[in-house]
């Protein structure tokens, strides 16, 4: 929105002004992304003090990393300005971003695995004489930059050879070394132990002492309120509000994250209700998994929907991947109908009648290339083999059930996938899996990324199929959904099942609670 | 969480000495592999061949023999190292080559015939290079179209074999010089000093380090603002530039130009690279590993005409010890992957 009355514009509220007054190191206004149509930034503001560790909270989708891109030139902005230091700056790319002192360490190490730890701090600046590395200099310097952040690393190693977490203090050396004033720590912890997030700290907490601003973004919650001194909250592209972390509550935080929505649909009416005490259908007990959930407990009856909630990067979809042989089970079991079997592929899954539809549409559903008949009958073909090919009348035929029992629009069997709205790929991906006959039905975030009426229409699905005597885990970010869809709630945090609650029995402000978790510590 | 200031640098990272140790030289394993393969070849040559095989003789012609190939491993290095291959080689050094013979048979002097020859080897890796660069071809096609254009060129020069009598030229081969059983013509010198080279611009210039940075992660390279762009364009020059000097020392070597030569030379380059130990995936390896390479890939050579066997056998055996090595890196990669 780039209209001139900007001024005019009401901006939601604003805890305190700078640290003792100071000026912003950093300040984002206005900022407009776009992608198509859809804004992935809408308007936002953000600034950052020098010293200060700040969080950036949101959901998926919210416009995290599209900020982040926003300020570290990787994405160029539509509109609005970026502020760095009292002067304007425009980033053409990551590297421009970081030579005028904004960097990025990802979660993924963007370095050179194949090099020296030293090579990896200083290249790009490596000391020279004669217009020859003098390797032994820079070996001292890189040392001398990793003892000034407490690491004990041997720069000659090869970078490769060390764990991610290593990795990722090293590049936080390498941001060190080519004088950074805003670092960015894009997901940091998700794949470290205690004592690393503990050494990660400590780092953190030397730079923000040299006046370095720190981006901290991260779901574990635990982690910011320790940590960071500021949030900002994004919502849908858009800002929701600056906040100092001491002053808000954690449930609030949550609340803010996940926005309220009054509900635009009833309850939904159930044609039988499951008897709790019958003998689940799926029964996955103590189930482990690498990063994700420790120990889980879930039960499915026949005919019940059973919903997973929980913030992003609490195991919900690591659950659902552990469960269907998509993601390697490190302990537990998954047993449906009293059978078992090792779960080291979708494919034995599926055997068991275990199917699963992925968060990622895009890339782990829909082949958008191929027919809307292809995709249907895509699943069910592999099942069978190749040697026993189904006759393309048969296919045509049963992919028309589906389209038409499911209302797919257009009910065109021979448009590519890909040409349908989000909301009836998503419907082409559920005939995929159904066609499989199965008996348990895991949906992670079906309702993500797609319009407000195909969102009922597959909820309202959801409660026909389990009518219908199908067992469904279904999982969504939006609580209400969850509430709405499912018979009774699994809630997830860090991994483990904080409670089990019947839907009937609570609302979504006490589920939030749940979610978030009671804030005795004060928050 | 206790994350008061542990200001005591700590300890718990000092790893076993030989972690360490894998840590400093895992990229080096391959190559002593290779090496460690050329001592059991030699020894076992040695031991049950009749004759002599470790004479000075016969291993000074191994050096002299391979020459050309190794000036191509040499250039073939550069472009591994980029996570590149260049399969123009062969016919880059039979293009040059008897370009070189027909400017020399036509009386063009030697100081004019051998930078001709250079700048055509040149030339063509760097319309290898801007393809690979500026218009993301693979670089499998791109040099594949290498391969064709510079084969088509060298029948254009001439379909038969031209002789060279051209003096400059044939001193390269003829002149020896001897250290008691040993000898070395200016072909091996010129050879091992593109070797020296090599390894001195890889490991202590900027752009040898961005090579290596490349093929670690091209992203990472570009984000760490070094010159990308260039560094690559350049690592197929560099290979055009070794095809033209191999064109010279082959034409040295066999005193004539021919355009059917080194018809598959580049599969031949690409094998001693791998084997000795550069990694086809890119930014690890070493100049001196591929040396290694053409010392394994010429011993072979030699003990299957020394046991007087099919040369068939030769292929048949740098194929499964190149299959062994790429499994053996495959399997160092992977360890040192799953440390993290």
């Amino acid at each position: 929105m780039s209209s001139p009355t900007l001024a005019a514009a009401p901006h939601p509220p604003r805890d305190n002004d700078g640290v003792d007054g100071a000026r912003p190191l950093l300040e984002l206004t206005g900022a407009t992304v776009r992608f198509g149509a859809d804004a992935a930034l809408d308007d936002v503001s953000f600034r950052m003090f020098p010293g200060e560790v700040h969080s950036l909270m949101g959901e998926n989708g919210a416009g995290k990393s599209t900020l982040i891109k926003a300020i570290t030139g990787a994405l160029p902005l539509d509109a609005g300005t970026l502020v760095l230091e009292g002067r304007p700056v425009r980033f053409a790319t990551p590297y421009d971003a970081q030579r005028a002192g904004v960097s990025t360490v990802y979660q993924e190490i963007d370095l050179l695995p194949n090099l020296s730890v030293a090579e990896n701090v200083l290249l790009g600046r490596e000391p020279r004489a004669f217009g020859l590395v003098d390797h032994r200099l820079m070996r001292r310097r890189a040392a001398a930059v990793l003892a000034d952040l407490g690491l004990d690393v041997d720069p000659a190693s090869t970078l490769g050879t060390h764990p991610v977490a290593v990795q990722q203090l090293v590049a936080i050396a390498r941001a060190i070394a080519t004088d950074v004033k805003v670092l960015v720590l894009d997901e940091p912890t998700s794949s470290l132990d205690l004592d690393e997030v503990a050494e990660l700290f400590d780092v953190v907490r030397r730079l923000t002492a040299r006046g370095v601003a720190v981006l901290f973004v991260s779901h574990f919650l635990d982690q910011v309120y320790e940590l960071c001194d500021r949030v900002t909250v994004l919502r849908d592209g858009r800002f929701v509000g600056e906040y100092l972390t001491r002053e808000l509550l954690r449930i609030d935080l949550v609340a803010k994250m996940l926005g309220r929505e009054v509900s635009e649909l009833a309850e939904r009416q159930r044609g039988a209700v499951a008897e709790p005490e019958a003998v689940p259908l799926l029964s996955a007990r103590g189930v482990t998994t690498a990063r994700g959930v420790q120990g889980v407990d879930v039960d499915v009856a026949e005919g019940e929907v059973v919903g997973v909630a929980g913030l992003l990067g609490s195991g919900r979809t690591a659950l659902a991947r552990a469960v269907t042989g998509v993601a390697r089970l490190e302990a537990g079991s998954v047993r449906v109908d009293g059978a078992g079997a090792r779960l080291d592929s979708p494919r034995r899954a599926i055997g068991l009648g275990l199917v699963y539809s992925s968060e990622n549409r895009r890339t782990e559903g829909i082949v958008a290339e191929l027919s809307v008949l292809d995709n249907i009958t895509l699943a069910l073909q592999a099942q069978r083999g190749a040697l026993r090919p189904i006759p393309l009348a048969r296919r045509r035929e049963l992919a028309q059930s589906w389209v038409d029992a499911l209302g797919i629009r257009p009910p065109d069997l021979d448009r590519p996938a890909g040409t349908l709205s989000g909301g009836n790929q998503q419907k082409v991906l559920l005939a995929r899996l159904l066609a499989l006959a199965p008996r348990v039905l895991v949906l992670d975030e079906p309702t993500r990324g797609i319009d407000v009426g195909a969102k009922v229409e597959i909820q309202n699905l959801v409660g026909e199929l389990a009518d219908n005597g199908l067992s469904v885990v279904f999982i969504s970010a939006e609580l209400e959904e969850v509430l709405r869809v499912s018979d009774r709630v699994v809630v997830l945090r860090d991994g483990r099942v904080v409670g089990t609650v019947e839907s009937d029995d609570v609302t979504t402000g006490s589920l939030l609670a749940l979610v978030a978790r009671p804030d005795e510590d004060g928050g | 969480m206790s994350t008061t200031t542990t200001p005591e640098v700590r300890t718990r990272r000092s790893a076993p000495s030989y972690q360490g140790f894998i840590a400093r030289h895992a990229a080096t394993t391959p190559t002593y592999a290779a090496v460690l393969i050329l001592l059991v070849l030699l020894a076992g040559a040695e031991t049950f061949l009749p004759g002599n095989f470790l004479s000075p003789g016969n291993l000074s012609a191994l050096l002299l023999d391979n020459a050309y190939l190794l000036v191509l491993a040499v250039g073939m290095t550069f472009v591994i190292l980029t996570a590149g291959i260049d399969l123009s080689v062969g016919s880059v050094m039979a293009f040059t080559g008897v370009l070189g013979a027909q400017l020399l048979a036509q009386g063009t002097p030697a100081v004019v015939a051998v930078p001709a020859m250079l700048l055509a080897g040149g030339a063509i890796g760097l319309l290898i290079g801007v393809l690979v660069q500026y218009f993301h071809v693979q670089p499998f096609i791109a040099s594949l179209g290498g391969l064709f254009l510079a084969r088509g060129l060298a029948f254009v020069v001439s379909l038969q074999s031209i002789k060279v009598e051209e003096p400059t030229v044939l001193w390269l081969q003829q002149t020896r010089i001897r250290l008691d059983g040993w000898y070395i013509t200016p072909t091996g010198i010129i050879a091992l000093l593109a070797v020296a080279f090599a390894a001195l611009v890889l490991h202590l210039t900027r752009f040898g380090r961005t090579v290596y940075a490349i093929g670690g992660n091209e992203g990472s390279a570009r984000l760490m603002g070094l010159a990308v762009a260039r560094t690559k364009v350049t690592a197929y020059v560099i290979s055009g530039l070794c095809g033209g000097l191999a064109g010279l020392l082959l034409t040295a070597y066999s005193g004539a130009g021919y355009p059917r030569n080194g018809i598959g030379t580049e599969l031949d380059a690409i094998a001693a690279v791998v084997i000795g130990g550069t990694l086809l995936t890119g930014g690890r390896g070493y100049v001196l590993g591929s040396l290694v390479g053409v010392l394994v890939f010429g011993t072979i050579k030699t003990i299957i005409s020394f046991m007087g066997a099919e040369q068939s056998w030769m292929q048949i055996i740098i194929g499964g010890l190149l299959l062994l090595f790429i499994v053996v890196q495959r399997a160092i990669v992977a360890r040192s992957e799953r440390q993290r």
